[in-house]
């Protein structure tokens, strides 16, 4: 049996806390009477995946008939997958994703389907390469269509590719993948790894337009959503589930496949990782001590490379299809099972760790944009209920945060950072100064569609998904961060955590309470 | 009373434009108000008037004369200035009927044209120095024959140096050449016409076929592959330069031979003895001032033009670079301000008024010296400028004072050899630099050094030049020159005060010359850094300005640090086994030092040659991977900060043109970010590529008219355009534009850029992005388990390589016919 997740209270005897430090790690002794949260421990996968999958398909949720039911020769069927950002890291073969869409290529052969094609849903982000979707859908669906060109990948700027479905009553453009609005029947394979993904989500989002887009990612909404991960408090949800069902009022038919991952992140060599640290084991402190030493004298990009390529022991524990709304109250409830952590109370200091890997640099380079959207982004919102940092208070990131880029992946973030950032840190003024000329850059354009680039718009995406925690926080510390870059997003770099809460007493004053977040693992922080 | 003799009197003045007679013409002006000036001028491209306007009217000089003459200013200039368009090196000094009927009808005559430049070339000096005043003589003589033969003769004025004496030591009285000190046999006859000679012998010797290769080679070592037509007009001016350094050497060793310092003394002593041969009946009187410095009092204290003898000494003094300078302590340094040099001559012409001319004949000498009655001393002068700029420090730009060296007043023989050496030194280590194919700020290590050599060099031209100048041990008598004096009253002495007595030293060299000095050689006077960036800011602003309209980008090592090898390589081994991929980059390795040295002489030729490689390849197939390699080659090597550059450009409504001799199937890519795209492209037969080329590439110079003919079509001016590239073979499109940027220059580029104050950006690819050792293209897969990888591998064996097998079917059949 699985143990819940737990809050520790840092006494005399704990010993120093693993912080995650970008490709390194950290310990960390905190001040007494600090707080530590640890993620629940893994649950048990499911002891058949493909009988799950085949009982979801066959016995769907909510107002929906079984799969085999919506399937008829001369049909045209999209099958939708989440993209590389989905799960982290990357999962070991098999991917959960290609083991669905087996299964329901195997039903719609059955039915004499043969209009299929596969779309990764990328909205703006980069596209995939041919390993990394190899990798996602397996070898035998990859070699099935790729080569005839029935695996694509969504593209947002293809003017022949995208169709106007209408507006919502808040007058929000709903555009979409043409091939997907105009076929039959749209399955979209999901990988719920936090409570955000899914639900209206996945279609409304994964499949369209930047004018679609930008009614949800912008600074207001970002601002209203208290969590991402709380549908029923978020403005991007209620957004996205405005334009489902707009989606589903024109008459667009969407069968939804959400499965759910535990929280076994890390493989065994790693299992140091997603242990608490009173538990390690000889092993695992061996295991901590050779890493961090072998990693201390590594070159920062085989560092890269070493990490990028570990594949997460992720095992599916729950998997559930049909109706869109039926389909996601099911998997948030087993993603809170899996996540969801009791806290009391808010606290003045939140400290976390950041790790190499965000969902916007897998086999990239996490740049000091994605650093801040990882810790304010993302970090920042995993909770329910009230935020864990008070109104007021203080994060302190720990993340090397180097002024690297990728060239290919992030061409608009280099320019986003020399150009925008230099100027203004404040996501409603650079929203309506700069965001349109990077949206609409015919430069950037041409990379997303020919080669593996993010969209134009998409660092400001990532600096909105901070507003939230810019709004919240006053002040924000990077322990061990280049200095010109820490600045640059106009935060505070400190070089060791002493120095950063000395800092902070300016903010919280002299006697805080301090919180740690130790994650990854995942966790959803339910604050009372 | 000077001023009321000359009044309403027609003086002619030639060498205006220099430092004695901008000085002479603002004073005759301003302190004599009734006369009328005639100044004779080359007419250069401007013509006569426009000159006199620009180079002597415009000079701060006149600042106090515009001041007390308020808005008539330019009234009183056109009624009493008038411009004679002629020339001293010419026989008649070249005047039109009209201007020699004014020179004709002048009273006085003032000659101070003079090539003063120590090391003009031999026969230059010659010209100008030793033929000037006779021509001026002659001048006169023809004019008033044919023009004003009832009028009497003008009176000529010759201003000569007292350094006519040469290396004599002791007294040097006033007297002329031929009576008091020619020393040599030699005739003046005979030395005109030997430089004559002189020039011819150069330039024949200039024109040997091993001459000329090695100005080629030379200009090929300074440009690299720049392309023929630069080459030829680069090794060309080399010749013209090594000619005119022969002459300048020829100069020399002539005047030292003969026993002057330098061509500039010896020339002008031979100018006195040919004028006192050929004046004939025009009066004349010779005036020879000794070393001009900056104004005592008039027009005011300090004011002084051009960089003189002195300055180029104290300003390198000052910024630590001349360690020592060579001369004798107790030697007597004469320096006369030049207003009292002025003061003097405008004196001699108004006796000559007054008194009448002196009889033709006569040919009296007024020496305008300090040395005999006022001496400073040599040692004197350097305790007082070690003194001030010890208070009075210039500053390093990182903004700290220098410190000034103590002189140990060495002899001439040890500074030149430590500045020999030190040139030395540094030509080699440039060399080295040179040689290694660094680029960006490593490179412009090799432009600081090339800037520190060419300071050495110029502080031992100094040594060289004015060294003898310290060590002169000639005592110069002005006892003509005080009789003069003594005939004066008091408010002509007050007028025109030329008296050397008045200087007082210390005063002078603290308050009046140093300072006017550092000023006019624009000296860092004040501490603290300069904000670097701003100079660069202001030159990026400059090529970032909306009046701009066109862009052009080189590719490689400008947008991408990638090139035509690297993007074969990838293309090649993008379908190879790991084996065959280990093969072709040994087989590529060994071309790599032929190819190196084939891109180093000619980029076209080099081109030509290595696109062969292509031969046999389908262009679809290398299309499609050429779009591959967009993102994991020519994206992942990108410098961001180019490529931002060129959509700046593009924002700010300037047409974009790429200029490259990369392939049109690998640039295809790029196409977004240019209006125009120009690249070599293949001959296809078949769909399959001929490894031959369509049209010449675009190297060299024609980069610069493809630049040229975009501009006219589009109907932009090239002062307007900008241009970016990387290297010293890119120099003809850098060139033919108004505003050229040298990016992540190599050495040599590096260099240029520096000397000629071009903007230099260093561009790097994205910090963190990857840069494999070979641009080998990965395998489809490469992730993917060994088992699989295996099997890929034996699959892909069997199927030789499109592009190697295609290459080695084709020249199978070549040997069997």
């Amino acid at each position: 049996m699985p143990r819940p997740g737990f809050v520790l209270e840092v006494d005399r005897s704990t010993p120093p806390t693993l912080f995650w430090y970008g490709e390194r790690f950290r310990l960390e002794r905190l001040p007494t009477g600090s707080r530590v949260i640890y993620a629940p421990e893994p649950h048990a996968p499911l002891a058949d995946p493909d009988a799950a999958i085949a009982s979801a398909l066959d016995n769907p949720l909510g107002d929906s008939p079984p799969l085999s039911g919506l399937l008829r020769p001369g049909m045209r069927l999209t099958i939708a997958f989440d993209d590389v950002s989905l799960p982290l890291p990357p999962m070991k073969s098999p991917d959960v994703r290609g083991q669905v869409i087996e299964a329901v290529l195997d039903r719609a052969a059955a039915a004499g389907v043969d209009d299929v094609v596969l779309i990764a849903a990328l909205a703006l982000h980069r596209r995939m390469t041919d390993a990394e979707l190899r990798h996602a859908l397996g070898p035998r669906v990859y070699d099935a269509f790729a080569p005839h060109g029935f695996l694509t990948q969504h593209d947002a700027e293809d003017p022949d590719g995208i169709v106007h479905i209408g507006e919502t009553d808040q007058g929000e453009d709903v555009e979409l993948n043409r091939r997907a609005a105009e076929s039959d029947l749209i399955v979209y394979v999901n990988i719920n790894l936090v409570a955000m993904d899914g639900g209206h989500k996945s279609v409304a989002t994964g499949l369209a337009s930047y004018n679609s887009l930008r009614h949800h990612h912008n600074p207001a909404t970002m601002v209203h959503s208290r969590s991402f991960m709380d549908q029923h408090r978020s403005e991007l949800h209620s957004s996205n589930w405005r334009m489902g069902r707009l989606i589903a009022a024109s008459g667009i038919k969407i069968f939804q496949i959400e499965t759910t991952l535990n929280t076994n992140t890390f493989p065994e060599q790693f299992g140091f990782l997603q242990k608490r640290e009173w538990e390690w084991t000889m092993k695992d402190r061996a295991g901590f001590l050779a890493a961090s030493k072998a990693l201390q004298h590594t070159p920062p990009k085989v560092a890269r490379s070493i990490f990028h390529s570990i594949r997460a022991p992720h095992a599916m524990t729950s998997v559930q299809a049909g109706e869109v709304e039926a389909v996601h109250a099911v998997t948030t409830e087993n993603v809170y099972a899996q996540q969801m952590v009791a806290v009391s109370g808010q606290t003045d200091i939140l400290t976390m760790g950041l790790p190499y890997i965000s969902p916007y640099n897998v086999n990239s380079i996490m740049n000091p944009i994605l650093v801040a959207c990882l810790g304010l982004g993302y970090f920042f919102n995993l909770y329910r209920g009230k935020p864990l940092v008070r109104q007021g208070g203080v994060v302190i990131l720990s993340h090397p945060t180097p002024w690297a880029f990728h060239p290919v992946h992030h061409p608009s973030y280099i320019d986003f950072f020399e150009q925008v950032l230099s100027q203004t840190t404040d996501p409603v003024a650079m929203s309506t100064t700069f965001e349109e000329s990077y949206a609409r850059d015919p430069w950037y354009i041409h990379l997303y569609r020919t080669s593996n680039a993010y969209h134009g718009v998409h660092p400001f995406y990532m600096w909105y998904w901070c507003a939230h925690a810019l709004d919240h926080l006053g002040q924000v510390i990077v322990v061990g961060g280049e200095p010109r870059a820490v600045r640059r997003l106009g935060f505070k770099p400190a070089s060791t955590l002493a120095d950063a809460l000395e800092m902070a007493s300016d903010t919280v004053g002299r006697d805080p309470s301090i919180t740690h977040l130790h994650a990854p693992p995942l966790l959803l922080a339910d604050v009372t | 009373m000077i001023a009321e003799k000359l009044a309403g009197k027609r003086i002619a003045i030639t060498g205006a434009t220099g430092f004695l007679g901008t000085a002479l013409t603002e004073r005759l002006l301003r302190s004599v108000p009734g006369c009328e000036l005639f100044l004779l001028v080359r007419p250069g491209r401007k013509g006569a008037d426009e000159r006199i306007r620009r180079e002597i009217f415009r000079n701060d000089c006149f600042d106090r004369l515009r001041s007390e003459r308020g808005e008539s200013f330019g009234e009183e200039l056109s009624r009493r200035v008038t411009a004679l368009a002629g020339d001293v090196t010419t026989d008649g000094l070249g005047l039109s009927e009209e201007d020699a009927r004014r020179l004709a009808t002048c009273d006085v005559v003032i000659h101070s044209a003079a090539a003063v430049s120590f090391d003009s070339p031999l026969d230059q000096a010659v010209q100008v120095n030793l033929l000037g005043p006779s021509r001026v003589a002659q001048a006169i003589i023809s004019a008033h024959d044919s023009y004003a033969v009832d009028r009497p003769f003008p009176h000529l004025i010759a201003v000569s140096t007292a350094y006519v004496a040469g290396n004599r030591r002791g007294d040097s009285p006033e007297r002329l050449m031929s009576e008091a000190f020619f020393p040599t046999e030699a005739s003046w006859r005979a030395e005109v016409s030997a430089s004559t000679r002189t020039r011819s012998d150069a330039d024949a010797a200039s024109r040997t076929p091993e001459m000329l290769a090695r100005f080629d080679a030379d200009a090929r070592r300074e440009l690299g592959a720049a392309g023929s037509p630069l080459l030829a007009r680069r090794a060309e001016r080399l010749r013209a330069d090594w000619v005119s350094d022969r002459m300048v050497q020829a100069g020399k060793s002539r005047a030292q031979g003969l026993g002057w310092p330098d061509a500039y003394a010896y020339t002008k002593a031979l100018g006195e003895l040919a004028l006192s041969e050929q004046h004939g009946p025009v009066p004349t009187s010779i005036v020879r001032p000794s070393i001009i410095e900056s104004a005592f009092a008039e027009p005011r204290p300090g004011w002084i033009r051009g960089f003189r003898m002195a300055e180029p000494v104290i300003i390198s003094y000052a910024r630590g670079l001349l360690r020592e300078f060579p001369g004798i302590p107790e030697g007597v340094i004469d320096v006369i301000p030049v207003d009292l040099v002025a003061a003097a001559i405008i004196t001699v012409a108004g006796r000559g008024i007054a008194e009448g001319p002196p009889p033709a004949g006569s040919l009296p000498v007024y020496q305008v010296a300090s040395g005999s009655i006022n001496p400073l001393r040599y040692g004197q002068l350097v305790d007082l400028v070690q003194e001030w700029f010890s208070e009075h420090p210039l500053y390093d730009s990182h903004g700290q004072p220098i410190e000034v060296p103590e002189w140990s007043f060495p002899g001439r023989g040890r500074v030149q050899r430590q500045l020999v050496r030190a040139d030395k030194l540094l030509a080699r280590a440039e060399k080295v630099v040179g040689a290694v194919p660094f680029r960006g700020p490593t490179a412009e290590l090799s432009a600081r050094i090339e800037e520190r050599r060419s300071e050495a060099k110029r502080a031992l031209g100094y040594v060289e030049l004015y060294g003898s100048y310290t060590e002169t041990e000639a005592i110069f008598r002005v006892d003509n020159l005080m009789s003069l004096w003594d005939t004066l009253d008091a408010p002509d002495r007050g007028a025109f005060c030329f008296d050397p007595r008045v200087v007082e030293w210390p005063t002078y060299v603290r308050e009046v010359h140093l300072p006017s000095v550092v000023t006019h050689a624009r000296a860092r006077t004040a501490p603290g850094k300069r904000v670097s960036g701003e100079r660069r800011d202001r030159a990026r602003a400059a090529v970032l300005h909306p009046a701009r309209q066109l862009a052009a980008f080189d590719l490689e090592n400008t947008l991408i640090a990638s090139n035509v090898v690297e993007s074969y390589a990838w293309l090649a081994t993008r379908e190879l086994p790991l084996t065959e991929r280990a093969r072709f980059t040994a087989s590529l390795l060994k071309e790599a030092p032929g190819l190196l040295s084939l891109d180093r002489h000619d980029r076209g030729d080099f081109l030509r040659h290595f696109y062969r490689h292509y031969e046999g390849a389908e262009l679809a197939e290398l299309s499609a991977k050429a779009r591959q390699m967009f993102t994991s080659l020519l994206l992942a090597r990108s410098f961001p900060d180019g490529i931002r550059r060129v959509r700046e450009h593009r924002a700010l409504g300037h047409r974009t043109i790429l200029i490259t001799g990369a392939l049109d199937f690998v640039v295809e890519p790029l196409r977004p970010l240019f209006d125009e795209i120009v690249c070599a492209s293949m001959r296809v037969e078949n769909g399959v590529v001929t490894g031959e080329l369509m049209r010449h590439p675009p190297t060299g110079e024609a980069r610069a008219a493809v630049i040229e003919d975009f501009a006219r079509a589009q109907g932009f001016s090239l002062e307007e355009c900008v241009s970016y590239a990387d290297s010293s073979s890119d120099l003809p499109m850098l060139e033919v534009v108004g505003f050229p940027v040298a990016v992540n220059p190599d050495a040599k580029l590096a260099t240029m850029a520096r000397r000629r104050g071009w903007h230099t950006e260093t561009w790097r690819p994205a910090p963190g992005g990857s840069r494999p050792l070979l641009p080998l293209a990965p395998g489809p897969h490469e992730d993917e388990s060994t088992s699989v990888q295996l099997r890929e591998l034996i699959r892909r064996a069997r199927q030789a390589s499109a592009i190697m097998s295609a290459r080695w079917r084709h020249r199978r059949e070549a040997v069997q016919r």
